[in-house]
């Protein structure tokens, strides 16, 4: 791949917690290239936090290498370099946020990095309206819902106009409409910005938005394709201990009931418009 | 019909007096019938939390009152503690009220404070610690040795040992897998099969709501929206939707045809249930017959 596509890259990274415990990755090699929005599913303990630790040099590998664009993440002189071009949300929203007034949180890492106040102000109002909180800018982060905050969290990453936006379990802890807001900015900033997404999630209807799913267990990666691809095995999905689309549930059942509908349909709108079809031809149309 | 609770004319307000301050509840009134499983769903702020820790005293009405079979909990103020014994309360991510040396001690404190001998609460222990999938040797373990999930469990195990005429679940399930979900829902539904103790379970997850629920309580800022059996609040679909709240995916799907202009029931909230109606619906075999 040429080497201005790839903003990571993992080649055979092995990795333990301590040193006597089982490994908690066993081999991973998976690149994610610029733009890309991906998705990296699996059961807890499987390593795909472990796995998103390493894309910013929160952690390194024991064997083997990961890369960001030309920098390999073991070399100390290009922290900095790294953690420019990839930045992290945690799963915790209230663990991220540091300051008593929201854009002060969002401007935080400029000031730690001596960015001008003419500029700081510039970059920071950029980095509130695209997560959609500047309307909450003077508020106390404490007040605010866990969506909110996480959308606060993401504000102060992308302020630092990174490359690539790595969120790992952001929405776990939060309610559905959180969730749905927190997904609707993040798609926004791969669709409108151009932003590279690795969203670690167990979330299946995040999972069916990337343009990429990787699926792990234990330690290596058992899966690896489009949503539909990664999707279009039911049975290897639940035995991997994850959910199903509802929606492919729901095709997967009436198919077995003799109905004709395509095997790959994985995502609500797609299945309700397949479904009008047959029921508009079967004489369900509405008055 | 016999209330095991029943809230009258409840009102909270946090913050009383000062310029901040917010009504949680507004003049809210019904009934859990013993042995129910309730459900009790709203958007974010709506006041569930609020509600539920009224059950056992930890919140006192501003105006209104809480009765646990039939008496007024607040008639005899210094009497409030027992109605921390009478209804349980899991909170969310229960794992960080762990503090005990041993996983066994901890989920005996509950019965300890209680006052019952010794024996019964080393009985309790096991009993519950079992329930909860944890076998002996975690039981002299410390608490904190222990993965994300058995330390839920623990936690939970500690509500029950001191087998509480209702328990209250906040959001048990929050931040766990899909079979991590499973695994802590069923096992909460197993033990409203086995013992017959009123559950009420306070959710974001319509289709945790759907799968386990006897009767939904919907929230909205401070007041009971609907309160009805869990397929009669499901036919209502569009309305929860408006009102903040997520459905699951397999009525998204409902709501939609509908929008393009099928003629079919929108009160689907199952998989199974979804494929009866597509399947009767197109005239097929395997349509379960209209109940």
């Amino acid at each position: 791949m040429e080497e201005k596509q790839q903003m990571i890259r993992a080649q055979n990274v092995v990795f333990r917690y301590a040193q006597d415990s089982a490994p908690a990755l066993s081999g991973v090699t998976m690149d994610v290239r610029r733009g890309e929005f991906i998705a990296v599913l699996g059961a807890n303990g499987c390593g795909k936090s472990t796995l998103a630790k390493h894309f910013n040099a929160i952690l390194l590998p024991e064997s083997g290498d990961v890369f960001v664009e030309q920098y390999n993440t073991r070399e100390e002189e290009h922290l900095y370099d790294i953690r420019q071009r990839v930045g992290m949300v945690f799963q915790n929203p209230d663990n991220q946020i540091v300051a008593t007034v929201v854009e002060e949180d969002v401007a935080f890492a400029l000031e730690n990095l001596g960015v001008p106040p003419a500029e700081m102000r510039v970059r920071v109002d950029e980095a509130m309206e695209m997560a959609g909180i500047y309307k909450h800018r003077e508020k106390a982060p404490h007040k605010l819902s866990g969506g909110q905050k996480q959308r606060v969290a993401i504000a102060g990453v992308i302020a630092m106009r990174p490359d690539c936006l790595v969120m790992d379990e952001s929405t776990a802890m939060l309610d559905p409409i959180g969730r749905e807001k927190v997904m609707r900015t993040v798609k926004k900033l791969n669709d409108e910005y151009g932003i590279t997404v690795v969203m670690i999630t167990h979330y299946m209807e995040e999972a069916v938005q990337a343009d990429r799913v990787i699926v792990m267990s234990s330690g290596r990666i058992e899966l690896e394709g489009t949503p539909k691809e990664v999707f279009a095995d039911s049975a290897r999905i639940r035995a991997l201990k994850l959910d199903v689309p509802q929606a492919k549930e729901l095709c997967d059942l009436l198919r077995v009931a003799g109905v004709d509908l395509p095997p790959d349909l994985i995502d609500t709108e797609e299945c309700a418009q397949a479904l009008a079809g047959l029921l508009a031809a079967a004489g369900r149309r509405a008055r | 019909m016999s209330y095991v609770i029943q809230v009258e004319h409840l009102t909270y307000i946090y913050g009383e007096g000062m310029p901040d301050a917010t009504t949680a509840l507004d003049d809210v009134s019904f009934g859990i019938e013993r042995g129910e499983f309730l459900g009790v769903i709203g958007p974010t702020g709506c006041g569930k939390s609020t509600l539920v820790t009224h059950f056992n005293g930890l919140n006192r009405p501003t105006s209104g009152k809480v009765l646990i079979d039939g008496t007024d909990i607040w008639a005899d103020p210094k009497k409030i503690r027992q109605y921390r014994f009478k209804v349980g309360m899991v909170f969310q991510y229960p794992e960080y009220q762990l503090f005990e040396e041993t996983v066994r001690k901890d989920i005996g404190f509950g019965p300890r404070n209680m006052g019952l001998p010794e024996s019964e609460i080393a009985a309790r222990v096991v009993e519950a610690a079992h329930f909860c999938g944890l076998d002996d040797a975690v039981l002299d373990r410390s608490p904190f040795e222990l993965s994300g999930g058995q330390k839920r469990r623990a936690a939970i195990a500690g509500i029950l040992a001191m087998k509480p005429e209702v328990l209250v679940l906040d959001e048990p399930a929050a931040g766990l897998d899909p079979e991590g979900r499973e695994m802590i829902l069923s096992q909460v539904k197993r033990f409203h099969r086995e013992t017959g103790t009123t559950v009420v379970l306070v959710s974001h997850s319509m289709e945790d709501i759907a799968k386990y629920a006897d009767r939904v309580l919907v929230l909205q800022a401070g007041k009971i929206a609907m309160l009805d059996t869990t397929a009669k609040i499901f036919a209502r679909a569009g309305e929860l939707v408006s009102l903040g709240l997520s459905v699951p995916e397999v009525t998204k799907i409902f709501l939609r045809l509908a929008e393009l202009g099928i003629d079919i029931p929108t009160d689907v909230y199952t998989v199974g249930y979804a494929r009866d109606t597509i399947l009767r619906a197109l005239g097929r075999k395997g349509g379960e017959a209209d109940a």
